[in-house]
């Protein structure tokens, strides 16, 4: 067994595009789970309807890039006021259900063969980083960049930079609400909404506000993973949902830093867990197959969720007075 | 012959059969005799099947082209053919008919001959054209419809199946499982496996597997979930570790049977002819007739039986319930026994509707399931079972009018849409909705 790549690609996992894009939409996760106690299982949807607003801004109507993310922030908050409207009012597993169906419903129009001119159908989109002069407006001069496993092209390297970046804003944004008198009346609703109600404050307004801004940072996560990739419908799966759950509870729910970390522990885990599994599996320690070998990650993710909710619900980072599952 | 070309052939009469499902042609590959078949070596395969006034065309040329990738194959006497693509789920390839091989004054009757067909969940991908001498008959509106509606009756009573036991469920312990897709897996995989691996008879594997299924029901009740209720967890963490939960178990599924399809014995029944052209194979009417049976003992058993009264009891108020001395614990676990039975049972004609058997066949229809049981009202078994009927029939009928990957969107926005104007569903009563 090769230790030395096993170690390598592993700690590559530290920092991808996609431990970024996950970072920003657990934060969005954060917001509405850990913080307004909204159980939004629709998260995918959230980075899809960013990402398909992004790539269709630039590609069918010719927008520059900027302006093509700026449409798929400006989606993401049409897409949390069409679900919120009929839901916000309804007791949490209600949304829970809603929002995955939302989802799932945003990713199989984006499937369809009828919308194949604009959404690209099964293919997905691709090319609009270019179209839409983000790879141009790279500041980077070409070149290799930084060290061992954290060599990057210049191309690469501008991708991170930018989703570093916007990953800043976001954890300052959600640090700054949440320790605003607006931050608290949104804990406020997720420990008692009926007091908070009878204290005066439009519950379903700050929810709403929860959903929009969450959602949005959501996008930004979808925006980001664009950035280095095409756009394909089979991202967008409920599993991806679960997935960004996990790295939620992993790092603690209501926390600032808790999915930002948890995301990168979750990626690390997997980047090991790619690469060691089926190397065990090749030299016959485990008696397994190699397919057999990459499925078996996804049986830990699925048992690592169920421990985590079990035995530490608050997260690794989270405080335990702080009330994220209230009865 | 396979009962879906006959299905497609009565429902639409065309002059060449136009859908084949996946089991058709798993049928094709397995039996490579029968099919002109190339590139066999790779995993994923476009199929169809070529006739004219529903006889077989042979000699007819065929090929495909994508990713760099060109095959090209003859339709043998039966009239069918397969190219395998080295491609996975989610690539394109062109198909391309070459109409100087069909026979003189036959054409393509719609389109050109060409078609974009995408790798998908079914493996092979059916790809047929619609070939005649220029004019395409089609079935009367009514049959269509009386067609759909049966076919949606059928979907609808084996989606109830999986409900009720879902709506059981949360009527009494109030856990939304989202770990109640892999019961119904889990259902289809014992049967398969029983009938394959120790060579049980299929009207023998599919009762065994139904009592796995309930056992396996009853194992998650004791090893996980009555000890969990007892250590004082929230619903949302209980609902978050379901999920955990689904996903363990459907990737355990995954890692004993791998990504492909496998099918029961008998699901090429022949079809009955009902009236006109609506045509039924004999697994449907059989998957109708138990679906029927079961949910009309189920019906009885939940109305009349000591244990069916406590469920309801519980139901409706848990602390009143256990303060007039029923045994809570007891009452959950005969729920959890009921609603992997039902699941598992689900699953089996499930595998024999879809038609074939994968490790995620349950995840499919767990938000279907989920709509259905929110449409009649959370927590009510015969909200659950009249919510099924309208999601299936709705999942059928909908594909008349729009594209049929899109089918199962209309249920899902039904679901967001009856919030809006009902919450507490059909049956269900306002209160529950807090």
């Amino acid at each position: 067994m090769d230790w030395g790549s096993i170690l390598n690609n592993t700690a590559a996992g530290l920092l991808t595009p996609t431990t970024l894009a996950f970072a920003l939409a657990a934060l969005g996760l954060a917001m509405h789970f850990g913080f307004a106690g909204l159980l939004n299982f629709g998260i995918a949807g959230f980075m899809a309807v960013g990402a398909y607003g992004y790539a269709i801004s630039v590609l069918t109507f010719g927008l520059p890039w900027w302006l093509g993310m700026l449409m798929g922030i400006v989606a993401s908050v049409i897409f949390a006021l069409i679900l919120g409207i009929p839901t916000l009012r309804l007791r949490g597993d209600y949304l829970a259900i809603v929002t995955i169906a939302a989802a799932e419903i945003l990713r199989l129009l984006f499937l369809t063969t009828a919308f194949e001119p604009v959404t690209g159908s099964a293919d997905g989109l691709f090319g609009f980083n270019n179209a839409g002069g983000f790879s141009d407006a790279n500041p980077f001069p070409p070149g290799t960049y930084g060290f061992g496993p954290w060599t990057y092209n210049a191309q690469t390297l501008w991708v991170l930079v930018f989703g570093l970046a916007v990953l800043a804003v976001a954890v300052f944004l959600l640090w700054a609400l949440m320790r605003s008198p607006w931050g608290r009346v949104i804990k406020g609703i997720r420990e008692d909404e009926d007091a908070v109600r009878a204290l005066g404050k439009n519950v379903f307004a700050y929810k709403m506000q929860a959903l929009v801004i969450g959602g949005v940072f959501g996008a930004l996560g979808g925006i980001v993973l664009a950035t280095s990739t095409n756009v394909s419908p089979g991202v967008y799966v409920t599993s991806l949902t679960f997935f960004l759950w996990t790295a939620l509870l992993l790092g603690g729910a209501a926390t600032i830093f808790g999915p930002v970390l948890g995301s990168i522990i979750f990626w690390v885990l997997q980047a090991f867990l790619t690469n060691v599994l089926p190397a065990l599996a090749a030299s016959g320690i485990l008696p397994v197959s190699g397919i057999q070998a990459a499925t078996l990650r996804y049986v830990l993710v699925g048992l690592g969720l169920m421990l985590i909710v079990i035995y530490r619900p608050q997260g690794i980072f989270g405080d335990k007075r702080e009330m994220t599952f209230v009865k | 012959m396979t009962f879906l070309s006959q299905r497609s052939d009565a429902l639409l009469k065309l002059l060449l059969v136009a859908f084949l499902a996946a089991l058709l042609s798993f049928a094709g590959v397995g039996q490579g005799a029968q099919a002109d078949s190339v590139g066999e070596e790779f995993e994923y395969g476009i199929s169809g099947n070529v006739r004219l006034d529903g006889e077989p065309l042979a000699g007819v040329e065929l090929s495909v082209s994508g990713g760099g990738y060109d095959a090209k194959t003859v339709t043998g006497e039966d009239g069918k053919w397969y190219i395998g693509v080295p491609g996975t789920e989610g690539d394109s390839y062109t198909v391309t008919l070459n109409q100087e091989t069909l026979p003189e004054g036959i054409a393509v009757t719609e389109g050109d001959g060409t078609s974009s067909v995408t790798l998908g969940k079914a493996n092979p991908v059916i790809q047929n054209f619609f070939i005649g001498e220029g004019e395409r008959l089609t079935v009367s509106l009514f049959d269509q419809i009386v067609a759909r509606l049966i076919y949606g009756v059928n979907f609808g009573l084996m989606l109830g199946l999986a409900a009720v036991g879902l709506s059981l469920v949360y009527g009494t312990t109030g856990l939304s499982n989202f770990a109640h897709s892999e019961m119904v897996t889990f259902g289809a995989i014992a049967a398969l496996l029983l009938g394959t691996i120790l060579q049980m008879p299929v009207w023998l594997a599919i009762p065994v597997a139904v009592l796995l299924s309930g056992a396996m029901g009853w194992a998650l009740d004791a090893g996980l979930w009555k000890p969990l209720r007892k250590k004082g967890l929230a619903l949302v963490q209980l609902m978050i570790v379901s999920i955990g939960l689904a996903l363990m178990v459907r990737y355990i599924f995954q890692y004993f049977i791998g990504g492909g399809t496998e099918q029961l014995p008998g699901f090429g029944a022949p079809k009955v002819t009902l009236f006109g052209s609506v045509a039924l194979s004999q697994t449907d009417l059989i998957s109708m007739a138990i679906s029927i049976t079961v949910i009309l003992v189920f019906a009885w058993w939940l109305l009349n039986s000591k244990t069916g009264k406590a469920t309801r009891a519980i139901s409706d108020n848990p602390d009143l319930a256990a303060a007039s001395g029923i045994d809570v614990d007891k009452v959950i676990r005969t729920v959890w026994i009921i609603s992997g039975a039902l699941a598992g049972l689900a699953g089996v004609l499930w595998a024999y509707f879809r038609p074939g058997i994968k490790w995620d066949m349950g995840a499919q229809i767990l938000l279907l399931i989920f709509a259905a049981v929110t449409l009649g009202g959370l927590g009510t078994a015969f909200g659950a079972l009249l919510g099924s009927l309208v999601v299936g029939i709705l999942v059928e009928t909908s594909s008349l009018v729009i594209p049929a990957d899109l089918k199962y969107v209309g249920a899902l926005v039904v679901l967001i849409g009856i919030l809006l104007f009902r919450p507490q569903g059909i049956l269900g009563k306002k209160q529950r909705i807090g």
